[in-house]
């Protein structure tokens, strides 16, 4: 079974950065076969950002997909612009915090996750992303959640480890709301 | 009693060969120059010529070292390849106007400003040879070739470019002198800069750039002996010898 | 072996360097920029020489220098600048110096787009430069494919002094994937590759011994320089390389390579599931082409064949419909200047050409 993911926002959301921790993180402690396909602006700041994650058993075929089985969005441009991409009975992984999670589809899974707030109330608002991360394990599992977080003792542990605990817990509650959305 | 050996041939150029090059044509000195001086520094074995195209692409045939020939106008992008590579050999590149100046300005300029490690000899007649006799950059004005056959016209044409200047811009080169060939003395002045410029190279000091000015009787269409009437009249007035910049000296 | 996940633009060189690469050449040019700048990086740490070059042109005549000197090299740009690297490259192919470099494929022609394309086939497998040579041409389809057929191809450029080209393409040198890498060759074996190869190397050498790096001849010699490269491409029919996958009792042929391929062949697993019975034909390299492989399909059970290729006109459907010879009809499947191939659009290429011939 394929898990394909788009992650989307402004630069400087994090958006390369969720979908690497992922992909490396499924690459590292898992069997599983994983593509990352980053697709940039040809600005080289203040555009946007998005990339493919494809999780699967099986050999994957495209890194780049037209319908995925989850969508995460930062923003309100990125869910205008993507939300046509999410295959019937997806996930949408919205930022609350900016954007509008009143779509004009039922036939998919809306899980709301006011990240930019609950990053700022954090007192970094750099840790959207991984609070975002959180919510997506918590409610996909399509990865462990022991697997996620031990790439993020990795990466950020490994460069900043003063942040490690804040990065920790953030994971921590996006991995709440994504797991009492499941249910 | 013995005779004592003054002067032999130099093992740089191929026994017994008997050289093609039209009759007044410098190509062949300045090849025997190049075997001397190495045959002196006892460096005949690691000399690598990276060689451009026009008649000095002819001087494979007559060379005992190690060739790479080169592409138009490419000479000093392949020698940074050989150079960077083999650190301990002695490259030069051996161009004629049109390879250096025209086709491979770019390369000619970035190798000099990389301060790459090789030596650049750079033959300057003032007109293509191999192909004809048409208008090289360093064309005089006034001077008939086959695509200028009213003469060089610096409205239409430009003026004759000067590589040594404008190398001597660059901050990396370590050595650059224009000679000629026109005379005795010219040739030993010659003789000696291509030594420095291979001392300087051995020494790892970086760029080194000898511009010579020799002839191209049958392009010009004037015989061998007002060919070297019409380098002291003509070119070197616009071309003056000398050293332009010498850092080895600066530093002593 | 543990697996990494990398770039394909940064595994392309790691296996390279492993591969006992010490020379690299090269020009900025998106999509392939963090192959230089991986270069720039890891050469210096093994001993090696990284230098940008001041233009593709610049570039590849000193990888022609380099090559020429025995020294492990390469060089990488992407399409339009390949276009430069024509001359070059024609010069490594003539004076038979083993050199290797990689096409990490854009859109075009010429500028095009700076995303991912296949629009360079038939220049990378027919004509890469003048005076008809040839070359091994290796066409990955995963970061893992890039990694092998980089280390494999300075062996092959070796054996054959000859240049080898890796065709990928923006998607592959973008994306990452986990890949096991190679041995890394000792400082030893490296210096005994070059060493090996001195007695033809251009790095200085008595008289009596002189190598000259020729990509021309003065006077007659080129014909006999034609004939036995000639000769050298006639031992190429053991490097065909060819992936075929459920074609055993396929009906329908999907024909893709490299990064196309890859999505051909999921594409087959669901027409399969569609009762559809379809296989996959992949160049894995494209050059010398798997003729036979298309050449001796039973047509009388093979109804159609689907070319696929992100290169709007469609390129490799020449070197198809010479060994298919009108026996089944071929449709095309393409997209093209930076738009990328899908399952979906293979999908439904595929199902228009099911309707038609089954």
């Amino acid at each position: 079974m394929e898990r394909d993911l788009i992650v989307a926002g402004f630069g400087g959301q994090g958006v390369m950065m969720l979908g690497t921790l992922l992909a490396q993180a499924t690459c590292d402690s898992t069997d599983k076969n994983v593509t990352y396909f980053p697709s940039y602006g040809a600005e080289m700041r203040g555009g946007t950002a998005n990339c493919y994650v494809a999780i699967s058993d099986e050999e994957i075929g495209a890194p780049v997909m037209e319908t995925v089985s989850d969508l995460i969005v930062f923003n309100q441009p990125s869910l205008d612009r993507f939300l046509e991409k999410l295959a019937p009975g997806g996930a949408l992984f919205v930022n609350t915090s900016i954007a509008d999670p009143k779509i004009d589809r039922d036939d998919v899974n809306v899980v709301e996750v006011p990240v930019t707030e609950m990053a700022i109330e954090m007192g970094n608002p750099k840790v959207l992303n991984i609070i975002m991360l959180g919510a997506f394990i918590g409610y996909t599992e399509v990865v462990s959640k022991d697997v996620v977080l031990q790439e993020i003792k990795n990466k950020i542990g490994a460069k900043k480890p003063e942040l490690l605990p804040l990065n920790e817990e953030a994971f921590e509650k996006g991995f709440a709301i994504g797991s009492a959305a499941k249910n | 009693m013995a005779m004592e050996k003054v002067y032999r041939r130099t093992t740089g150029i191929v026994k017994d060969m008997v050289s093609g090059f039209c009759p007044g044509c410098m190509h062949g000195t300045v090849h025997k120059l190049i075997g001397e001086v190495a045959d002196e520094m006892g460096r005949a074995n690691d000399l690598i010529r990276a060689e451009g195209i026009g008649c000095c692409g002819l001087g494979q045939k007559y060379v005992t070292h190690d060739s790479a020939i080169c592409l138009h106008g490419r000479a000093c992008a392949a020698a940074t390849g050989i150079k960077r590579n083999e650190p301990d050999s002695l490259v030069y590149t051996y161009q004629g106007d049109g390879d250096l100046a025209s086709i491979g300005l770019g390369e000619t300029m970035l190798a000099a400003n990389r301060g790459e490690n090789f030596t650049v000899i750079f033959i300057n007649n003032g007109i293509y040879g191999m192909t004809g006799g048409q208008m090289a950059p360093t064309t005089l004005l006034g001077m008939k070739s086959t695509t200028t056959p009213k003469g060089r016209i610096a409205e239409e044409h430009g003026y004759p470019i000067h590589m040594s200047e404008i190398i001597d811009q660059l901050i990396a080169p370590y050595y650059i002198e224009r000679t000629t060939c026109a005379d005795p003395a010219g040739v030993r002045k010659t003789k000696a800069a291509i030594r420095k410029a291979f001392e300087y190279q051995a020494a790892g000091k970086g760029f080194t750039f000898v511009e010579i000015v020799t002839s191209c009787p049958t392009n010009w269409g004037l015989d061998p002996i007002s060919a070297l009437d019409f380098i002291k009249e003509k070119m070197l007035p616009e071309y003056p010898l000398g050293v332009l910049r010498d850092k080895g000296a600066e530093e002593v | 072996m543990a697996r990494i996940f990398m770039k394909g633009c940064e595994a392309i060189a790691e296996a390279a360097v492993r591969a006992g690469c010490r020379f690299f050449a090269g020009y900025p040019i998106t999509p392939q920029n963090e192959i230089p700048e991986y270069m720039a990086r890891r050469l210096p740490e093994v001993g090696g020489v990284f230098v940008q070059g001041e233009s593709e042109i610049a570039s590849v005549n000193m990888l022609y220098g380099a090559s020429s000197t025995g020294t492990r090299s390469m060089s990488s740009s992407s399409s339009t600048g390949i276009s430069l690297y024509s001359e070059g490259i024609a010069a490594c192919a003539s004076a038979r110096l083993p050199a290797v470099y990689v096409n990490v494929m854009r859109g075009g022609p010429a500028l095009g787009a700076i995303q991912p394309a296949q629009q360079d086939y038939l220049q990378a497998t027919k004509a890469s430069g003048n005076g008809g040579f040839r070359m091994i041409v290796q066409a990955p389809s995963t970061v893992q494919e890039c990694v092998d057929m980089v280390y494999e191809a300075f062996d092959l450029a070796e054996r054959d002094d000859n240049p080898v080209l890796i065709l990928a393409d923006g998607v592959l040198g973008t994306m990452m994937e986990p890949v096991e890498l190679p041995e890394m060759k000792s400082d030893e074996e490296v210096k005994a590759l070059k060493q090996a190869r001195r007695h033809k190397s251009v790095c200085g050498h008595p008289a009596e011994e002189r190598v000259l790096a020729e990509p021309g001849s003065v006077g007659t010699g080129q014909e006999a320089r034609n004939i036995a490269a000639a000769e050298m491409y006639k031992t190429w029919d053991k490097d065909v390389k060819v992936e075929e996958f459920m074609t055993d009792d396929a009906e329908l042929i999907l024909a893709a390579y490299g990064i196309s391929a890859r999505i051909a062949k999921t594409a087959v697993k669901a027409l399969r599931e569609q009762g559809i019975k379809a296989g996959l034909i992949r160049p894995v390299r494209v050059s010398p082409f798997p003729y036979d492989a298309f050449g001796s399909l039973d047509f009388g059970r093979v109804k159609g064949i689907l070319d696929i290729e992100m290169s709007i006109p469609a390129q490799m459907v020449w070197d198809v419909e010479y060994a298919v010879r009108g026996r089944c009809p071929i449709r095309e499947c393409l997209r093209s200047g930076g738009q990328l191939m899908t399952k979906e659009k293979v999908m439904e290429e595929a199902l228009k050409l099911a309707e038609e011939v089954l």
